[in-house]
C-alpha cells in the first residue's frame, strides 16, 4: 500500500498529540517541587514520590487493588475457559443465549451494575465485604477473558484434534496435550486484560467498596473530590509506568493489536 | 458416549451462567423492582408498589435538564469521535507496519490506563491556571483565562479523549475487510483521493462507524468519572445524579428509577439509530 498523503499525516500526528497530551502532562507535573499543581514550574524534585511513601492509605489501596485484580482475573479465567471452549467447539441448544448472558456485563453501564450490586449485597448481608467486591469484579471482567478464549479456540485447526483422536488419544489427552496448549496464549492474554480492567475499574467499585475496602481508583477519586494535588500526579505516573510494562508483556504474550482490536 | 458429549457443554458453561444469574441478572431485576417502591421520609422504603418515582422523573424539570444535558453530551461526543476517529483509522491502515505498531500503542494504549488518570490529565490541561490557558495567554490570543473546567465543552473534550479509541478500533476492524484492489481500480480510472474516500472507502466502513458510534454513545451517556471530575457538582449528568441519590440523599428508589430510565433511553436510541442506518445503507449490511 502506498504512503498516506501529507495532510492526513499531519492530522495523524495532531491526533497522537491529543491522545498523549494529558498523560504527558500528568507525568510532568508529578516532578514539581511546589505544593500545588502548576505548569510550567521551575524546580524539579522527587518530593511527591517520597510523599507516596508517607501516604499509607494510598499504598494499602494499591495492594488491595492488585490482590483484587489478580483474584478477580483468576476466578474469571477459571470460569471463562471451560465456557469459552464449550461455546467455540460445540453447537448446542441455548449456545447463543449463554454467550449473550456471559457477555452481558459489557452491555450494562457500570453505574447501573454498581447500584444493583450495592442493593443486592446489602440484602444478602455482604455489603462492603472484600468477597462481595471480588464477586462484582469477577463478573465485570469475565466477558474480556471469554472473548479472547473463544477467539483463540475458534482460531485453531480442528484437524489436529481429529488426528490425535484417530491415533487413539482419549478426550482428556486431547484436551491436555493439544487443545489446552493451543489456547494458552489466548487465556494468558485474557487474564491480563481482565486484570487491567479490574485494576482500573472505578464506577462500580465506588458503590460496592466500603471505606475499609477502597480500591486505588476509588481512593484517587475520593482524593480528587477534595483536592487535586501533585500527589495524585505522582501516583498516576507510577500507574502509567506499570501499565506500559504490562503492555509490553501483553504484546509479547498475545499481541497488543489482537487484544486491543477486541474481535469477538 | 454420545449422550455424554451432548451434556458436556452445559456442564462447562454452567458455572459462568450461574455466576451471571446470581450477580448480574438477579441484582438488575431487584433494581427494577426497587424503582417501583416509594421512598418514605426518614430513609425507609415503603411496601406498596407505585409508579410515583417514574412520575417524579417525568414531571420534574430538574431531571429534564439533566437528561437533556446527558444525551446532548453523548451525541456531541459521538459526533466528534466519528469526525476524528474515522480518518485516524484510515491513516492507520495506510501507515507502514512499523509506524502502525507505534501509532496503535499511542492511539489505543490509553484504553488500558485508568480513566481517573486520563481525566486528571485533562484537569491539569483545562484549568484556569492550566497549560492550555497559559499557552493562549502567552501567545496573546486571549486576555483572561478561558473557562474550561466545569463546563460542557471541557467534559466533551475529555470524554472524546477517553472514548475515541473505541471508534478507531471499530472502523479499523471494518477497514481490514476492505479489498485494496477496488481502491486501486478507482485510482487507475482517474479518481483522486477525495473521490476514492467518498465513493469507495467510506460507504464500506459504515457498519464499523455504526458499531463504534453505538459503543461510544452508550459509554458517553453512562460515563461517570469524567463528568464527575471535569463537570463537577454544578454540571450534573444522569450517572452523577444516580450517584448523589444513592450515596448522598440515600433515596435508593429514585436512584434506581433514574438508572432504569437511563438504560431504557440508551437502548431505545441505539436500536433506533441502528434501524435507521441499516435501512439507509442497506447494500453494505449483507
Amino acid at each position: 500500500m502506498n504512503r498516506a498523503p501529507t495532510p492526513l499525516l499531519i492530522f495523524h500526528w495532531a491526533f497522537a498529540v491529543f491522545m498523549l497530551a494529558p498523560l504527558v502532562m500528568v507525568v510532568l507535573v508529578s516532578f514539581t517541587d511546589k505544593g500545588y499543581i502548576a505548569m510550567p514550574f521551575d524546580g524539579t524534585s522527587w518530593r511527591w514520590y517520597r510523599a507516596i511513601l508517607d501516604a499509607p492509605d494510598f499504598i494499602d489501596a494499591f495492594w488491595r487493588s492488585l490482590a483484587l485484580a489478580a483474584g478477580a482475573a483468576t476466578l474469571a479465567t477459571l470460569v471463562a475457559v471451560p465456557a469459552g471452549m464449550a461455546i467455540a467447539w460445540n453447537q448446542f441448544r441455548g449456545r447463543e443465549a449463554m454467550l449473550g448472558l456471559l457477555l452481558s456485563p459489557l452491555m450494562v453501564p457500570h453505574v447501573v451494575l454498581g447500584i444493583a450490586l450495592l442493593r443486592y449485597l446489602t440484602q444478602i448481608g455482604a455489603s462492603g465485604t472484600l468477597w462481595g467486591l471480588t464477586a462484582a469484579h469477577t463478573v465485570i471482567v469475565l466477558p474480556y477473558v471469554l472473548r479472547l478464549v473463544v477467539a483463540a479456540a475458534t482460531g485453531f485447526d480442528r484437524s489436529l484434534v481429529q488426528a490425535a483422536q484417530s491415533l487413539g488419544a482419549t478426550g482428556w489427552t486431547v484436551f491436555r496435550r493439544i487443545e489446552l496448549p493451543l489456547i494458552v496464549p489466548g487465556v494468558a492474554g485474557g487474564w491480563m486484560i481482565a486484570f487491567i480492567n479490574s485494576f482500573d475499574e472505578l464506577t462500580m467499585s465506588l458503590f460496592v467498596a466500603s471505606a475499609s475496602t477502597q480500591t486505588l481508583p476509588v481512593k484517587m477519586y475520593n482524593h480528587i473530590a477534595n483536592t487535586i494535588d501533585p500527589l495524585l500526579a505522582s501516583v498516576s505516573t507510577v500507574l502509567i509506568v506499570l501499565t506500559l510494562i504490562l503492555m509490553l508483556v501483553l504484546d509479547r504474550v498475545y499481541g497488543l493489536d489482537r487484544v486491543l482490536g477486541g474481535k469477538s | 458416549m454420545i449422550a455424554q458429549r451432548n451434556v458436556l457443554p452445559y456442564w462447562l458453561t454452567a458455572p459462568g451462567v450461574l455466576v451471571m444469574l446470581a450477580f448480574v441478572v438477579l441484582p438488575l431485576v431487584l433494581t427494577l423492582s426497587l424503582s417501583l417502591y416509594p421512598f418514605l421520609p426518614g430513609g425507609t422504603i415503603g411496601d406498596s408498589m407505585t409508579i410515583a418515582n417514574y412520575a417524579d422523573v417525568a414531571r420534574d424539570e430538574y431531571f429534564h435538564v439533566i437528561f437533556l444535558r446527558t444525551f446532548g453530551m453523548a451525541f456531541m461526543v459521538t459526533f466528534i469521535c466519528i469526525a476524528i476517529g474515522v480518518p485516524e483509522a484510515y491513516v492507520l491502515s495506510r501507515l507502514s507496519a512499523r509506524w502502525r505498531a507505534v501509532s496503535m500503542v499511542i492511539v489505543l494504549g490509553p484504553l488500558l490506563i485508568s480513566v481517573v488518570v486520563r481525566t486528571l490529565g485533562w484537569a491539569v490541561l483545562l484549568g484556569n491556571e492550566g497549560v492550555i490557558n497559559k499557552i493562549l495567554m502567552a501567545g496573546g490570543l486571549v486576555e483572561a483565562p478561558v473557562k474550561m473546567m466545569f463546563t460542557f465543552t471541557g467534559v466533551v473534550v475529555a470524554l472524546v479523549h477517553v472514548l475515541v479509541p473505541f471508534m478507531v478500533v471499530a472502523v479499523w476492524t471494518s477497514l481490514q475487510k476492505l479489498d485494496p484492489t477496488i481502491e486501486q481500480a478507482a485510482e487507475s480510472l482517474g479518481a483522486g483521493l477525495p473521490t476514492v474516500l467518498r465513493r469507495i472507502v467510506f460507504p464500506q466502513v459504515i457498519p464499523g462507524v455504526l458499531s463504534g458510534g453505538l459503543i461510544v454513545f452508550s459509554l458517553a451517556a453512562s460515563a461517570f468519572a469524567t463528568p464527575a471530575i471535569i463537570g463537577g457538582r454544578r454540571l450534573k449528568v444522569v450517572p452523577t445524579t444516580i450517584y448523589d441519590e444513592f450515596l448522598g440523599n440515600l433515596n435508593w428508589p429514585l436512584g434506581a428509577t433514574l438508572a432504569v430510565v437511563l438504560v431504557v433511553l440508551v437502548l431505545a436510541i441505539s436500536l433506533g439509530a441502528n434501524r435507521l442506518i441499516e435501512r439507509k445503507f442497506k447494500q453494505v449490511f449483507v
